[in-house]
C-alpha cells in the first residue's frame, strides 16, 4: 500500500465523502485523529464513512470520530461489522438507536468477544416462533424487547443471549424461556373466573418484590405443569437450569406437581413475601409485567366474548333466528376442547368463533355464562375484520401499515437492509370503460392475425401411434405386424395409440412501469400492448397476471393490480387498463419481489416476469437512482431466478443496452428504438419466449 | 375386428379378516344406509384420517369384494373401464376395474377423485345417479350395476391446487361424509392398538400430532395424520428409540425444509 494520507489529504476526502452533512462541524479534528492510521486502515475508513454518511451524514461522521479508538480493538472484520451493525440499528429504530450503539464500543466488543457463544433472537426467531405456534392452539408472537416476559399475546425475548457459555446453549436457552412464558399464558398464570391476579397481587405494599417471587414461584410450577403433557420439553428446562436455589427449595417441594394450579402459587407467595428475603434469579424465567398482561387479556375476553355471542346467535333455534323455546344449550369442554350442543346435537360455529370460545376457555378457565347469551338477531359477521377495500377516497386515507415489507439489498454494505420498503397493493379506479374496444377497433387486423397465430400454438391433444400401452388399438401398427409375422419376422409389440394432453403449465406475470416518465406515448404504447398481449395469452389459455408499479420512496412502493392471476379478462380488467397511468418513481427491486412472490404461488411448471419499462430504475430522493438501484434490482432478479422465475424486459430505453446486460442477462431483454412499435411487437415477443 | 373374446380382470375376493376400525360417529350407519339406498358416497378428509380403512372395513362388514383405483393425472377412461389388448390376431377385450367392480356388485372406491383428469371422471357420472348404468362405449355395451354395487370416491379438500377442484356435477351426486383426525383419547386408542404400543407413549405420540397440526399454514401443508403416527409407534414397538422413530417417521415425512424439520424436532424432543 502506498504511504498514509496526512490531515490535509484526509481533511478533503472527508469533507467530500461528509459534504452532505448538515452539522457545519469542520472535518479537520477528525482527519486529525485519523492520521495516525496507516493507509489500509485509512482507506477503509474512509470506504465506511462514505457508506454510512449515505443512510445518515451523522453516522459517517461518528464513525469517522470513533474510528482510531475502534481499530485499536477490532480487526478489519469487526470495524465492518461495527458499522453494519450501527447502520442496521439506523434502519430498524433511527439515528438515536444507531449512534448508541456505535458508542458502545465496549458492549460491542464484548459481545464480539462472546461472538461465537452469543445466541441472536433473530437468527432463532424464525424457529422459535413456529415451535411455539406448535405449542399453542393460540397465535402467539415473538418479538425483542428489552427483558423476558409476555404479554400474553405477545413473547418478548432478549435480542441477544450469552448467558451460557455455548451459542447451542443460549439458543435452547431462548426456547426454555420461550417456553415457560408460553406456559404462562397457557397454564393459568394470570388468572381465570375463579382467581384475579390483579387483586391478588395488589394486597401487597412492594407490588415488584410480589411479582419478581411470583414469577420465580411461577416458574417451578409451570416447569412441573409442562412435564405432564411435554416431559422432554420439562427435562430439558431442568437441565439447562441446574439445581435449584436453596431459596426456592421448599417452594420446589410444594409446587413443583403436575397438578399445582396458580392457587397453590398465591398461597406461598404469602410465605415468601411474610420474610425479607429476595427471589433468587432464575436466568431462564422471565419476568412478569402484570399491567401490560392484564389490559391484553381484557380487551381479548371482550373481543372473544363478543365474536361467541354474534357466532351464537346465529345458530338456528337459538337466539335470533326462530323465536327461542325451549331449546337448550350445554357447553362439553372436555379435554380441553369446546363443543356447543344444542338439545344434545353437535352444533358447528365459524371456525372464528370456535377459536375465540377456546382462547376464552384459556384466559377463564370455563366460558362464563354471559358470553352464552346470544348477540340478538343478525347474520354472523366476525368482529375485528378489515374494512372494505376498493374506491379511491380508500386509496387516499388507507391504513398506512404496508402489506408486506421487503429486504433491499445495498452494495456498498454488501448485506441487506431488513424490511426496508414498504410495500402497498393500491387498486385502481377503473378507467375508460370504452377504450380496449377503441384499441381494439383500431388494431383489427392485428389482433386477427395474433388471434390465428396464437390460437395454432394452444396446448392440444395428440394422438400418438405404435405405443406400446395405450386406450385404443392402432390398427395400422396391427396390420403392419400381422404382415410380419406372416413372413416369419418378428412383430412389434407397439400396436395401441396413446392420447397425449399437451397442457402447457405456464404463469405469465407483466409488470409494467407506471412512473412518470411514461407519461404521454410511453403509457399510451403501455396500455395498447396489454390489449394485444391478452389478446394473445387468451387465445393461448396460459395463466397470468398483470400488475403495475409505482412509488416514491422506500416508503410507499405501490403495486396496482390490473388482473390478477384467478381474475378473467373481463370488462373490469378492461376499465383499469385503460386506468394506468403515469405515476411516480421506479423502484423496481421491491416490484420484483413482491411479483416473484405472488408469482411462486401459482401452480404452473413455468414461471414468467415479464417487465415492460422505459428506463432504468429510479427513486425520488434517496440514493436509489445510480447504482443502488441497478444492484438491487439486480439482485431482486437472482432471487426471483433462484426461485424458479424465469424474468424478461422490454424497455423502450435507448440505453437500456448499457445496464439491462447486467441485470437481466445477454439475451433475456429487447430494447425497442421506437415506442409505436411496442404494442406490434410484444406478442412477439412473447411468443418467442414461450414456444 | 373379428369376434372379440371376453376376457374379465381377475376375479374379486372378499376382505377376509376384519380390518381394524374404530368408528368415530355415525359414519358406518350411514355408509350402511347408502348401501341399501343403493347410493354413492363421497369420503372428505385428509391425508392418513382412516379414509381408506373405513372403505375395507366397510366392504368387510357388507361381504362385499373391494376394488381399489388410485387416481392420478393420467387417468384414462380406458384405465377404468377397460380396453382391447391383442392377442394372436385378435382383439380381446379386458375390463378395466371399474367394469370389473360393477359386473361383480362389488365396492369400488375411487381414492383421491380429483387427482384424475376431468374427462374421465364424467365416466362415473350414469353410476353416480338413478341410472347406476356405465357406458363401455367401445363395446357399446351398458352394463347395469347390481344392487350391491356401490361406489365410493374421496378427495382430500385440503391440499389440491385451485385447479383440482371438484366440479359440482360431480360432487352432487354423492352422499358427503366428513372425515377428520379423531378426537386425542380415540387416537390414542387407534395409535395404540394399529401401532402396537403401549397407553401412554400412544398418548405422548398423539400429543405430537397435536403439535404439528397446531403448524398447518405456518410452514406445514399438513399436520402428522394417524397413519404418521401410527408409522412411529410400529417403530418404537419394534424397539427404536422414541426421538429417533418420531423424527424419522414424523418429522422427516412431513417436510423437506431445514428450518421446518429442526422446529419439529425440537417438538420432538418436548414430547419424548
Amino acid at each position: 500500500m502506498s504511504r498514509k494520507l496526512f490531515s490535509d489529504a484526509l481533511e478533503q476526502r472527508l469533507d467530500e465523502v461528509l459534504f452532505a452533512s448538515p452539522s457545519h462541524r469542520s472535518a479537520k479534528k477528525l482527519a486529525d485523529g485519523l492520521e495516525q492510521l496507516d493507509r489500509a486502515q485509512q482507506e477503509r475508513v474512509l470506504h465506511w464513512v462514505g457508506v454510512a454518511a449515505q443512510s445518515y451524514a451523522e453516522i459517517g461522521y461518528l464513525v469517522a470520530s470513533l474510528a482510531p479508538k475502534a481499530l485499536e480493538r477490532l480487526d478489519a472484520a469487526g470495524f465492518e461489522a461495527w458499522v453494519l451493525a450501527g447502520l442496521d440499528a439506523y434502519d430498524r429504530h433511527g439515528g438515536q438507536a444507531a449512534m448508541a450503539l456505535l458508542r458502545d464500543l465496549d458492549g460491542f466488543c464484548a459481545g464480539r468477544d462472546h461472538a461465537d457463544a452469543t445466541a441472536r433472537l433473530d437468527e432463532s426467531e424464525a424457529r422459535l416462533g413456529r415451535f411455539l405456534q406448535g405449542l399453542s392452539g393460540r397465535p402467539l408472537a415473538l418479538s425483542a424487547g428489552a427483558f423476558a416476559h409476555t404479554d400474553s399475546e405477545t413473547v418478548f425475548l432478549p435480542a441477544q443471549l450469552a448467558a451460557l457459555p455455548s451459542a447451542a446453549d443460549n439458543r435452547r436457552l431462548y426456547k426454555a424461556m420461550a417456553a415457560l412464558l408460553w406456559a404462562q399464558t397457557r397454564y393459568g398464570t394470570f388468572g381465570s373466573t375463579a382467581v384475579d391476579i390483579g387483586a391478588a397481587l395488589s394486597r401487597w405494599e412492594d407490588r415488584e418484590r410480589a411479582l419478581r417471587w411470583f414469577a420465580a414461584l411461577e416458574a417451578i410450577r409451570l416447569e412441573a405443569v409442562i412435564g405432564a403433557e411435554l416431559p422432554g420439553l420439562s427435562a430439558e428446562i431442568a437441565a439447562l437450569r441446574g439445581p435449584w436455589p436453596e431459596a426456592l427449595r421448599e417452594a420446589v417441594g410444594r409446587l413443583g406437581r403436575h397438578d399445582a394450579a396458580v392457587s397453590h402459587s398465591l398461597t406461598f407467595l404469602a410465605e415468601c413475601m411474610a420474610g425479607e428475603q429476595e427471589p433468587p434469579q432464575l436466568p431462564h424465567a422471565g419476568a412478569i409485567d402484570l399491567d401490560a398482561v392484564l389490559s391484553v387479556r381484557a380487551a381479548r375476553i371482550a373481543r372473544d366474548s363478543e365474536t361467541v355471542r354474534r357466532a351464537l346467535s346465529t345458530l338456528k333455534g337459538f337466539g335470533g333466528r326462530q323465536p327461542s323455546g325451549e331449546q337448550t344449550l350445554a357447553v362439553n369442554t372436555e379435554g380441553g376442547k369446546v363443543e356447543f350442543t344444542l338439545d344434545g346435537e353437535v352444533a358447528a360455529l365459524p371456525p372464528e368463533a370456535q377459536a375465540a370460545a377456546q382462547s376464552l376457555l384459556q384466559d377463564l378457565g370455563e366460558l362464563p355464562p354471559e358470553c352464552l347469551v346470544p348477540a340478538g338477531p343478525g347474520a354472523w359477521q366476525p368482529t375485528h375484520r378489515e374494512g372494505s377495500e376498493g374506491s379511491v377516497a380508500d386509496a387516499l386515507t388507507r391504513h398506512r401499515e404496508p402489506h408486506r415489507r421487503y429486504d433491499e439489498w445495498d452494495y456498498r454494505r454488501r448485506a441487506y437492509r431488513r424490511g426496508w420498503c414498504h410495500l402497498f397493493e393500491v387498486n385502481l379506479a377503473p378507467g375508460d370503460a370504452d377504450y380496449v374496444a377503441k384499441v381494439s377497433l383500431r388494431n383489427t387486423a392485428l389482433i386477427n392475425q395474433i388471434r390465428r397465430r396464437f390460437e395454432m400454438l394452444r396446448g392440444e391433444d395428440r394422438l400418438l401411434g405404435r405405443q406400446p400401452e395405450g386406450e385404443e388399438v392402432d390398427i395400422d401398427a396391427l396390420v403392419d405386424a400381422a404382415g410380419d409375422r406372416a413372413s416369419g419376422a418378428e412383430p412389434s409389440a407397439r400396436l395401441f395409440c396413446r392420447r397425449i394432453r399437451n397442457e402447457r403449465s405456464l404463469a405469465a406475470m407483466f409488470m409494467v412501469d407506471m412512473s412518470g416518465s411514461t407519461k404521454g406515448w410511453v403509457n399510451d404504447a403501455e396500455r395498447e400492448s396489454l390489449v394485444m398481449l391478452c389478446e394473445a395469452v387468451e387465445a393461448l389459455g396460459d395463466r397470468y397476471a398483470i400488475y403495475g408499479f409505482s412509488g416514491w420512496t422506500r416508503t410507499r412502493c405501490d403495486i396496482y393490480p390490473v388482473k390478477r392471476f384467478d381474475e378473467p379478462y373481463d370488462a373490469a380488467v378492461r376499465a383499469r387498463i385503460a386506468a394506468i397511468e403515469a405515476k411516480d418513481y421506479t423502484r423496481m427491486g421491491v416490484a420484483i419481489r413482491h411479483l416473484t412472490h405472488l408469482l411462486e404461488a401459482q401452480p404452473a411448471r413455468h414461471k414468467l416476469l415479464v417487465t415492460l419499462s422505459d428506463g432504468r430504475p429510479d427513486d425520488f430522493g434517496d440514493e436509489y437512482r445510480g447504482h443502488y438501484g441497478i444492484e438491487d434490482t439486480r439482485r431482486a432478479l437472482q432471487e426471483a431466478h433462484e426461485r424458479g422465475v424465469r424474468s424478461y424486459c422490454v424497455t423502450i430505453d435507448r440505453h437500456g443496452a448499457d445496464y439491462l446486460p447486467r441485470l437481466y442477462g445477454p439475451a433475456r431483454y429487447t430494447v425497442l428504438d421506437d415506442v409505436k412499435k411496442l404494442p406490434l411487437k410484444v406478442a412477439d415477443i412473447y411468443r418467442r419466449l414461450t414456444t | 375386428m373379428s369376434d372379440t373374446r371376453h376376457a374379465t380382470a381377475p376375479k374379486l375376493q372378499l376382505t377376509g379378516k376384519e380390518p381394524y376400525y374404530q368408528p368415530i360417529r355415525d359414519e358406518v350407519a350411514l355408509f350402511e344406509s347408502a348401501h341399501r339406498r343403493r347410493l354413492p358416497v363421497l369420503l372428505k378428509g385428509p391425508t392418513g384420517c382412516g379414509k381408506t380403512r373405513f372403505v375395507e372395513y366397510m366392504a368387510w362388514r357388507l361381504k362385499r369384494p373391494l376394488v381399489t383405483v388410485a387416481c392420478h393425472d393420467d387417468l384414462t377412461t380406458a384405465d377404468l373401464v377397460g380396453r382391447y389388448l391383442i392377442i394372436g390376431n385378435e382383439t380381446v377385450w379386458v375390463d378395466g376395474p371399474l367394469t370389473a367392480a360393477v359386473r361383480a356388485g362389488a365396492i369400488c372406491y375411487l381414492d383421491e377423485i380429483v387427482e384424475a383428469r376431468k374427462d374421465t371422471t364424467v365416466v362415473i357420472h350414469p353410476l353416480a345417479d338413478a341410472r347406476r348404468i356405465l357406458a363401455v362405449d367401445k363395446r357399446g355395451e351398458l352394463v347395469a350395476a347390481p344392487d350391491d354395487f356401490m361406489l365410493v370416491v374421496s378427495y382430500n379438500p385440503g391440499y389440491q391446487s385451485v385447479l383440482k377442484e371438484i366440479k359440482p356435477s360431480t360432487r352432487q351426486r354423492f352422499v358427503a361424509l366428513d372425515f377428520d383426525y379423531p378426537k386425542a383419547s380415540v387416537e390414542a386408542g387407534i395409535v395404540a392398538t394399529e401401532g402396537q404400543v403401549d397407553a401412554e407413549t400412544a398418548r405422548r405420540l398423539v400429543k405430537l400430532g397435536e403439535l404439528t397440526r397446531n403448524l398447518k399454514g405456518a410452514g406445514l401443508d399438513e399436520g402428522a395424520s394417524t397413519r404418521l403416527l401410527v408409522h412411529a409407534a410400529h417403530l418404537i414397538a419394534d424397539g427404536v428409540e422414541p426421538a429417533t422413530a418420531c423424527t424419522a417417521a414424523v418429522a422427516r415425512a412431513l417436510t423437506d425444509d431445514p428450518d421446518m424439520t429442526g422446529t419439529l424436532d425440537d417438538l420432538v424432543r418436548a414430547v419424548f
